[in-house]
């Protein structure tokens, strides 16, 4: 036990100044933690969001207007159906046929433009897969994964179908099951 | 019915443990020892009734009832019975009604001791754990059912529910997807588990605390009570650690056994505080300092344990060992800022009463010394905090993703856990109370003569590598202080009993369990440091593809590759591809060795099985990375040396047998004062 | 003299070829396996969650360790392949922060804050020492050590109970 004193021991609380950085420090932590779970349980970009402008480089051989980039700004006005795909992703394997068949028959009315978006993969083997399935819409990589990051995706394949003003109306999670499915969402946008 | 009826036990228990909450702070206000003692009973009931619970849920997965999804999720036909019974922590919802079973478990064993001395704290010990399993409960019942059972609705949705939705059927699937392989292994079966009871018996001495700071009643009492407590929970905590690192070498087939994970890293902080406050109690009790301090580890300690729990189960994190996303985050995330606010504010709110008459003679003195290894312990603690959290500023901040990885904690750590090494040689010659220069140099001046021989020694025949060497001087300073207190004390017994030495070694750790059984974790530690040291530094690897009889050589190993088999196992639905390779050293034939890798056709997944050659110098780990049967290429293999590694795991038996020898119960000074008074006033009622 | 002077800028061509050839040769080999996992292991896969690249066991993992391999063949060092893993794939890749901008902070907080947390405790233990004359006699302990400490083991012993 301790040993007896001459006088009371002072009594003080925590000073006042050190309060205030423990409650800043504990609320900035709650604030980061709950921020980034918000962040997490948000998922993709949902329709109805404005999608911000961005730039997609794009493979050679695979250029929208003899051009190696594409801004989403440059395509207002026109429907945008964004696919996001890797050559390592087994289910894109699935609906490559039919997004290039949608692209055959959109291309010409120059009203629609397909984008594909290759997440988090190497050049070589992107080639061999958009080879193998005969894609010809423009086509790039999503470098520094910023794209997919500014669409929150949560996994591969999916496709995001922007409208004439730049607005997001539909997202499709997963393979797209047939042709019609596709032409089914882009009728809709285009007849606005 | 009988899945439905586990989910009623489930909200009867939750019932049953809110009540309890309400009855303590209800009895406590108006003074009404009949109430608490009915809330003591409820509290004590949950144990039981989750018991019940689990039983349902263990008899679902053994039977196979795939129409719940919990068991569709986690168990196949082709699972043996002891792995279905283990995968009731194999995913979300099962493991947090593990959780919550464990956690009843320690509130009922507490509701169970003698309260006579401790009235006050009883209330509030039952509301925090009260609080405590009720949340966990609702996670079950509202978010994560692992009854739920899995029905098709009209329009052709298949989902589960708690109840029957009107116009569905079930869904009864017939086979399960099975246990994730990786999960299938003894280390499975042992390391959660140890890791959850090391996890939840923190909340006891928090309970403790938080009943302190409430009532009032700020002196030593409530460590007194919690201290074997805390010295279990920290033992549970220590052991799911070295068993996931095991599990990790064993199984996940990258030669290591920590990879600093996010999720390795929750676990490992609660231990740290958790070894600190063990170090900065003994200074309470010796010199009745640090009062506050000590409240403020263990409240950090199991903050800790309960945001490392959240981080891991919510998706903020992302790791191989988090699950996966779940509805449990928004609610734990409130659960967890309720519980930090308070415990602050309580903690702030009894600062003053918390002070206590501080004397430091000497800065050497063993309080000063505690102190810095108090010191030592945040900062590392502040380390891995930091590269926790950080990636989640970066992204909040730039919207940029980084990865904070084993460089960083590994520079940052290493000297930290260097200066502790040396604490442990130093601290058992220092004194309480005082200490000089003169005096630890003294003492030190012999073991460091020849830890710095035994140093030498290495350096001629072993390593040039200066960090292994400091490290190596360390430990050999280390164990020799240690022992050389063995000996100094039996010693000094021998002289005194005139017993023989052996008896006068296991008296004197049996009369001063908490020192000695202190001594040998720390000697326990120096083999785990050894192990770590030999495997983080002289690690080698080599790959190469390999036709039959062609080999491949390391460190002096020559490796040949002999044969290669690929069947698939019907019965557990798995394809074995198993490769025979001899390991030879100077043309001396070592061993045979059977890396190989298991193919699981329910979860579509590999586990790659390392055949592994061990003894005290080292292993030869080889793992099977590739092989097309139809191709001529031939076979991949990796080739591992780790230097040193199996005293990672000699160390780790040392220390089970330390702690044990620490946590023996004493006689406990006061039961015997009572038994001796019981004793004589039966003597004298004999009359 | 002249003979000299065309003899050594002979040689030195020769040298100079020499030192310019000597990659190409170098490069002939193709990069080990070894070599490889060298850079992967400093490399984490960029769509698996904290698995480091060189034993991720995917088959994206492969491709990006092939990659790795072709990037050694036409005689890129490992910053470069580091570099362009970061353009391609982001700053996660790397196993640590790379020291621009914000990410200064991964590195300087944790030893401010140990920095700080050390002062407190020197100033804590500095409040706490009493100024007091230190005894001349220093602790016996090591003279007479095995009386003085059973004596003190002994009192422990007793105050225990």
């Amino acid at each position: 036990m301790t040993a007896a004193t001459e006088e009371p021991p002072i009594r003080r609380g925590v000073p006042l100044w050190v309060q205030i950085i423990i409650w800043i420090g504990l609320l900035g932590l709650l604030v980061l933690v709950g921020i980034t779970l918000n962040k997490r349980e948000q998922g993709t970009v949902q329709p109805g969001d404005v999608i911000p402008d961005f730039t997609l480089p794009l493979f050679s051989g695979y250029e929208y207007a003899g051009q190696s980039g594409i801004k989403l700004s440059d395509l207002s006005g026109r429907v945008v159906v964004l696919n996001f795909w890797a050559s390592w992703c087994k289910p894109c394997e699935q609906e490559a046929a039919e997004l290039q068949e949608a692209w055959k028959y959109y291309e010409p009315t120059g009203q629609v433009v397909f984008l594909g978006a290759d997440y988090v993969d190497t050049e070589p083997e992107a080639r061999v897969y958009l080879q193998k399935y005969g894609i010809t819409f423009p086509n790039g990589p999503d470098m520094g994964t910023r794209i997919s990051q500014l669409f929150r995706i949560q996994g591969v394949p999916e496709t995001y179908f922007i409208d004439k003003t730049g607005v997001l109306r539909y997202v499709q999670v997963g393979p797209f099951s047939s042709l019609e499915q596709i032409q089914a969402q882009i009728d809709l946008l285009l007849s606005e | 019915m009988f899945a439905e009826f586990g989910y009623g036990v489930l909200v009867v228990t939750f019932v049953l443990a809110l009540y309890s909450v309400g009855a303590s702070i209800y009895g406590y206000f108006n003074k009404s020892a009949a109430l608490i003692e009915s809330a003591r009973r409820s509290m004590l009931l949950t144990f039981p009734l989750l018991t019940l619970a689990a039983g349902v849920l263990i008899a679902l997965l053994v039977r196979g009832d795939f129409q719940v999804q919990f068991v569709y999720e986690v168990t196949s036909k082709s699972m043996p019975t002891y792995l279905k019974v283990t995968a009731w922590w194999g995913g979300q919802s099962g493991s947090l009604l593990f959780w919550s079973w464990l956690m009843s478990a320690f509130a009922s064993a507490v509701m169970l001791r003698k309260w006579n001395r401790d009235q006050e704290f009883l209330p509030w010990v039952i509301v925090v754990t009260g609080v405590t399993v009720a949340f966990f409960l609702l996670l079950n019942i509202l978010f994560e059912n692992p009854f739920a059972r899995l029905f098709q609705t009209i329009d052709g949705n298949i989902a589960a529910y708690t109840f029957a939705p009107a116009n569905s059927t079930p869904l009864v699937p017939a086979d399960g997807r099975g246990l994730n392989p990786l999960l299938r292994h003894p280390g499975m079966v042992i390391h959660p588990p140890m890791l959850y009871l090391g996890f939840v018996s923190f909340i006891i001495p928090f309970a403790f605390a938080i009943a302190a700071l409430v009532t009032g009643r700020t002196d030593d009492r409530w460590i007194r009570v919690t201290r074997r407590w805390t010295l279990w929970a920290w033992l549970f905590l220590s052991f799911g650690l070295v068993l996931g690192g095991r599990w990790a070498y064993d199984v996940l087939g990258w030669g290591g056994y920590w990879g600093w994970d996010p999720v390795e890293i929750a676990a490992f902080m609660p231990w740290l505080t958790g070894t600190a406050f063990l170090h900065s109690v003994m200074i309470q009790e010796k010199r009745g300092m640090l009062k506050q301090w000590n409240m403020v580890l263990i409240i950090l300690t199991y903050a800790l344990v309960i945001f490392g729990t959240f981080l891991t189960r919510s998706g903020v994190l992302s790791s191989v060992h988090a699950f996966a996303q779940s509805a449990i985050g928004p609610s734990f995330f409130v659960f967890i800022g309720v519980t930090f606010v308070v415990s602050i504010g309580l903690l702030i709110y009894r600062w003053a009463d918390l002070r206590a008459e501080a004397e430091m003679k000497s800065m050497l003195s063993r309080e000063a010394l505690f102190l810095l290894n108090n010191l030592l312990f945040m900062s590392v603690l502040v380390v891995c905090f930091w590269g926790v959290i950080f990636p989640l500023i970066s992204e909040l901040f730039t919207g940029q993703k980084v990865t904070v990885g084993p460089p960083f904690y590994e520079r940052a750590n290493s000297p930290l856990f260097a200066g502790l090494m040396l604490l442990m040689a130093i601290a058992p010659l220092s004194a309480w109370g005082h200490s000089t220069v003169k005096t630890l140099g003294r003492a030190i001046w012999k073991p460091a003569i020849a830890a710095l021989v035994i140093t030498a020694i290495t350096f001629f025949t072993y390593t040039r590598n200066w960090i292994a060497l400091i490290g190596f001087f360390l430990v050999a300073l280390t164990v020799l202080v240690t022992l050389y207190e063995f000996w100094r004390g039996a010693r000094a017994r021998q002289h005194l009993q005139d017993e023989n030495f052996f008896t006068a070694l296991a008296r004197l750790t049996g009369r001063n369990r908490r020192r000695y059984g202190g001594y040998v974790i720390h000697i326990s530690m120096m083999l785990m440091a050894i192990g770590i040291l030999g495997i983080e530094l002289f690690q080698s690897q080599t790959q190469g593809t390999l036709q039959v009889n062609e080999s491949l050589e390391l460190q002096g190993y020559k490796l040949v590759y002999k044969d290669i088999a690929s069947w698939d196992d019907g019965n557990a639905n798995v394809n074995h591809t198993r490769a025979v390779m001899e390991v030879y050293k100077n043309d001396q034939w070592l061993a045979e060795l059977h890396p190989r890798t298991d193919y699981y056709f329910d979860s579509q997944q590999n586990m790659t099985l390392p055949g592994v050659r061990s003894t005290l110098g080292d292993d030869v780990y080889i793992i099977l990375v590739d092989w097309e049967p139809a191709s001529a290429i031939g076979a991949t293999f990796k080739i591992y040396v780790n230097p040193l590694v199996n005293w990672l795991w000699i160390g780790s038996l040392a220390f089970l047998f330390g702690v044990i020898i620490a946590a023996w119960p004493d006689k406990d000074p006061e039961r015997e004062m009572v038994r001796a008074g019981q004793r004589s006033r039966q003597n004298s009622a004999a009359d | 003299m002249k003979t000299q002077l065309h003899f050594t800028f002979f040689v030195l061509l020769i040298v100079l070829a020499g030192v310019l050839v000597a990659p190409v040769l170098a490069q002939g080999q193709p990069p080990t396996d070894d070599d490889v996992n060298a850079v992967a292991r400093q490399l984490y896969c960029p769509v698996c969650e904290n698995t480091p690249l060189d034993v991720c066991p995917t088959q994206a993992c492969a491709q990006w360790r092939d990659l790795i391999r072709s990037m050694l063949a036409e005689g890129k060092n490992e910053a470069e392949i580091k570099q362009y893993f970061v353009d391609n794939y982001g700053a996660r890749v790397l196993n640590e922060p790379p020291r621009e901008g914000l990410n200064w902070l991964v590195y300087i907080v944790p030893p401010l804050v140990i920095l700080v947390g050390a002062v407190i405790l020197v100033r804590t233990l500095r409040t706490w020492k009493k100024p007091q004359v230190v005894p001349q006699v220093e602790s016996p302990r090591a003279e007479a050590p095995v009386d003085d400490y059973v004596a003190r083991l002994e009192e422990e012993v007793r105050k225990k109970n």
